[in-house]
């Protein structure tokens, strides 16, 4: 199954969930990161890391480490 | 939509007439970054009581403010997500709403701000806020941003699904503000009747869920003896190794594993612990903003994305932020000279006017160089720390900080820590009090337990007045980089890299040594950019001058006394105020040689009475201490006199080239009195390679007593603050001595 970190700069795609159950989890799906909301990849930080997203019309930064688990479908 | 928003406040005439005139309590609850602070001042004003909770560091921020006839009290709760606490310091906003928090009252009434550009996310805390039971008003703030957005929100529709009164406001421009008191009010007296107890509750959970809360509550009852409210035994369920199992278990492993097997349960019967609560709540979202909401057909061009792939380019990103860093400091060299030589002048006119009238003695000492001379030698740099915070509260509120922590984030890694360690330690620059607070919102123990310990290393505004005395005084005013760029300038930004610098290793070491584990999570939200607020900065700058102020004014002000005091005494100064008296006398004309004779002598007393006094002796006694530093013992004994705060060492200098007879008396200033200092052998006491290694002591040392209270507060031992003490004022010693001697190997003496 496809996750946010294989997505490329300006890709969208729909969150459909979130592994594990701990602490980092709950702050995604706070942040929005929930099963059918809608989400792009706006860019990299100059390091190439964190990730830049938007979801539910704002914007937020998660690593790269973080981004794998996130399950995604296109 | 405005219109429809503020015609409805008319539907409610004259409900308040049947309220006793009691004092009301209203909670404020909000995300980050909704303009929380802004709408406490609108309604509030700035007038609001500053404290802590009891036992936590979470700052208590209660105003008052009169409306019609009721007198109001506003509880400003800490910007949050979620009312699902994590940490102790989450705990407080839930115990404040549930009425459990000491010392204070249970709220009448909640007021939650939201975003109304991101509505459908910042529900998700007003559906947490509901499920309390607590009568709650919905402000739908940023509404300017709404209508510059063209999105039609139908306000009247969302209160009707939700049941709440819902107001659009613009916190910044007041906008929606006298329909929200009137709103508090009205909301008030509809509860009036309803009992405390029975208040109704927003319920979303499943059956199952209901059921397995209420047993919980009831096996905590009978295992602990704590009645808990439903809303803490729901967190209970939803929250793997929360703040509320710690608090209500306290480490009872046979409720923790009847909890384990009741999560197990539910997760058999379609009740996922804890994703259940994200699917209910934003499933609640989605049914009550469905259809409340047009979007315009095409999106309007967001300014934000544009800027964000500036700010946030490979190449362009980097160099912004540098070039912002560079121009901050450029700026505090700039606009502050003026004002500087204003607060200088009016100094020198206080101490003469004083000199003038009395006659000299214990008293006028004390008046003109202990209070006037100490005193306002702090008070002349506050023109430059207002810029410093006036561009710290802009690059705040325009959005530009979370940037800036996101493109810290990969470089903050290395050492072991995330971009969100930024935030405190960019706070830090201003003052490490507030910045080890800020480190509170690091969820990881360790990062924050590191961070907490290198962010006194960035230079906090306590410096910057030791930075500027020696820049001003002994580097030299010229430009570099092809006239772009002045060379204080210059210096001053590599003092403040300096601390950034030494801080990566030692972050790095703590990480290898104490602190073993992984990095923690970076999620962070990036606000959209906009215009600063003038009120907001204005309060920010306000704030941070009149707290500065206050330091100046009550610590530095003790502190000077207290080292005028030890400059002044013990010894006989009965002759030099003799001679004083004869000097001061009208009839001796400049050119004569009884004048001469008559300063000559006084020079010889005041310096003998300074090296036999209290300080002098301390002084000498570190000497041969700090002499590789380059430092006489003068020196050495204002870096003991300016241990309680780091910028207690201008009061002390000052203090102490007044009380110091070596001094040409035409000299106006404290860093005349500095160029023109010698040693018994006739040299300069400072010079470029003494003036930076002053500076680097400076930069490192842990002097500042407030800074250790708040580590011991903060970690909750004396064990960290002891440790940083040592450790920075070792790499202190170390790093003014290593400047010194390689200073005079390379610089030509002056």
């Amino acid at each position: 199954m496809p996750t946010l970190k294989t997505l490329n700069v300006g890709d969208q795609a729909t969150v459909s969930h979130i592994d594990g159950a701990d602490a980092i989890a709950m702050r995604l799906m706070e942040m929005g990161l929930f099963e059918g909301e809608s989400i792009r990849f706006v860019g990299k930080a100059p390091l190439g890391d964190p990730l830049e997203f938007e979801i539910c019309g704002c914007k937020i930064s998660l690593r790269s480490s973080e981004t794998e688990r996130v399950h995604i479908t296109s | 939509m405005s219109n429809s928003a503020s015609a409805e406040s008319a539907e409610n005439p004259g409900v308040e007439s049947n309220l006793p005139a009691s004092q009301l309590t209203f909670a404020l609850i909000g995300n980050p970054n909704t303009g929380k602070s802004t709408l406490f001042n609108a309604l509030a004003g700035m007038k609001a009581r500053v404290g802590n909770y009891p036992g936590v560091t979470v700052e208590k921020k209660v105003g008052n403010f009169q409306y019609q006839n009721h007198k109001i009290e506003l509880i400003d709760l800490p910007g949050t997500y979620s009312l699902s606490p994590r940490t102790a310091d989450e705990m407080v906003s839930v115990r404040v709403l549930l009425g459990s928090q000491e010392q204070t009252e249970i709220p009448d009434a909640a007021i939650c701000i939201v975003d109304a550009t991101h509505l459908q996310r910042h529900l998700y805390l007003l559906c947490q806020l509901l499920g309390l039971g607590l009568p709650t008003i919905l402000v739908l703030n940023m509404w300017d941003e709404v209508q510059k957005q063209k999105l039609e929100i139908d306000v009247k529709k969302l209160e009707q699904r939700l049941g709440i009164p819902v107001v659009a406001a613009c916190a910044r421009s007041g906008l929606g503000v006298p329909e929200l008191k009137e709103k508090m009010i009205a909301l008030i007296a509809n509860h009036q009747s309803t009992d405390k107890s029975k208040r109704n509750h927003l319920e979303l959970f499943p059956e199952n869920f209901q059921l397995a809360r209420a047993e919980i509550s009831k096996i905590i009852q009978e295992k602990t003896g704590q009645q808990i409210p439903e809303y803490l035994a729901e967190r209970l369920l939803l929250d793997i190794n929360g703040e509320t199992e710690r608090e209500v278990l306290k480490g009872n492993e046979a409720v923790a594993e009847i909890l384990r097997l009741k999560r197990e349960e539910l997760k058999q019967n379609g009740c996922p612990i804890p994703a259940i609560e994200p699917r209910v709540r934003y499933g609640w979202a989605r049914e009550m903003l469905g259809g409340i909401i047009q979007q315009p057909e095409l999106p309007v061009e967001q300014r934000g994305d544009y800027l964000d792939r500036w700010l946030t380019h490979r190449i362009w990103g980097p160099a912004v932020f540098a070039v912002i860093m560079l121009l901050m400091f450029q700026a505090i060299y700039t606009w502050a000279g003026p004002l500087m030589d204003g607060i200088e002048i009016i100094q020198d006119a206080i101490s003469r006017l004083i000199t003038g009238a009395m006659s000299p003695g214990a008293l006028r000492s004390l008046l003109t160089d202990g209070i006037v001379g100490g005193v306002g030698s702090v008070v002349v740099f506050l023109p430059q720390i207002l810029i410093l915070f006036l561009f710290i509260a802009i690059l705040e509120d325009c959005g530009y900080m979370s940037r800036a922590a996101f493109l810290m984030d990969r470089i903050m890694t290395k050492v072991g820590l995330s971009g969100k360690a930024f935030v405190p330690m960019i706070s830090s620059f201003a003052c490490a009090v507030p910045g080890i607070m800020a480190a509170r919102t690091i969820e990881d123990r360790k990062e924050r337990f590191v961070t907490i310990l290198v962010a006194p290393l960035m230079s906090c505004s306590a410096r910057l007045p030791v930075y500027l005395l020696m820049i001003n005084a002994f580097i030299p005013q010229q430009s570099i980089f092809g006239g772009f760029v002045s060379l204080q300038a210059f210096v001053l930004f590599c003092f403040y890299l300096l601390g950034v610098l030494v801080a990566i290793p030692v972050a790095w070491i703590l990480k290898k040594t104490w602190f073993k584990g992984e990095v923690a999570p970076f999620v962070m939200e990036l606000p959209n950019f906009k215009w600063p607020s003038f009120r907001v900065v204005f309060y920010r700058v306000w704030d941070r001058g009149r707290s500065f102020l206050k330091q100046a004014g009550t610590l530095i002000f003790l502190t000077t006394i207290i080292v005028w005091a030890a400059g002044y005494f013990p010894g006989d100064r009965t002759e030099l105020n003799q001679v004083m008296a004869q000097l001061e006398s009208e009839n001796l004309s400049k050119e004569d040689t009884a004048r001469e004779v008559l300063q000559e002598r006084s020079r010889e007393l005041s310096s003998q009475l300074l090296n036999d006094s209290f300080l002098g002796t301390a002084g000498h006694f570190i000497e041969p201490v700090v002499e590789p530093l380059g430092w006489d013992w003068r020196i050495g004994m204002g870096a003991i006199a300016s241990f309680p705060a780091r910028e207690v060492i201008i009061g002390t200098l000052g203090t102490i080239y007044s009380l110091g007879g070596d001094v040409n008396e035409e000299d106006t200033g404290l860093m005349a009195k500095m160029h023109s200092a010698r040693k018994a052998d006739g040299t300069p006491v400072y010079n470029v390679p003494v003036a930076l290694s002053v500076m680097v002591f400076f930069a490192l040392c842990a002097q500042c007593g407030a800074t250790l209270m708040v580590m011991r507060q903060e970690t909750n031992s004396w064990k960290w603050p002891l440790f940083s003490f040592t450790y920075m004022t070792t790499l202190a010693y170390l790093g003014a001595w290593t400047t010194y001697q390689i200073g005079i190997a390379i610089l030509p003496t002056v």
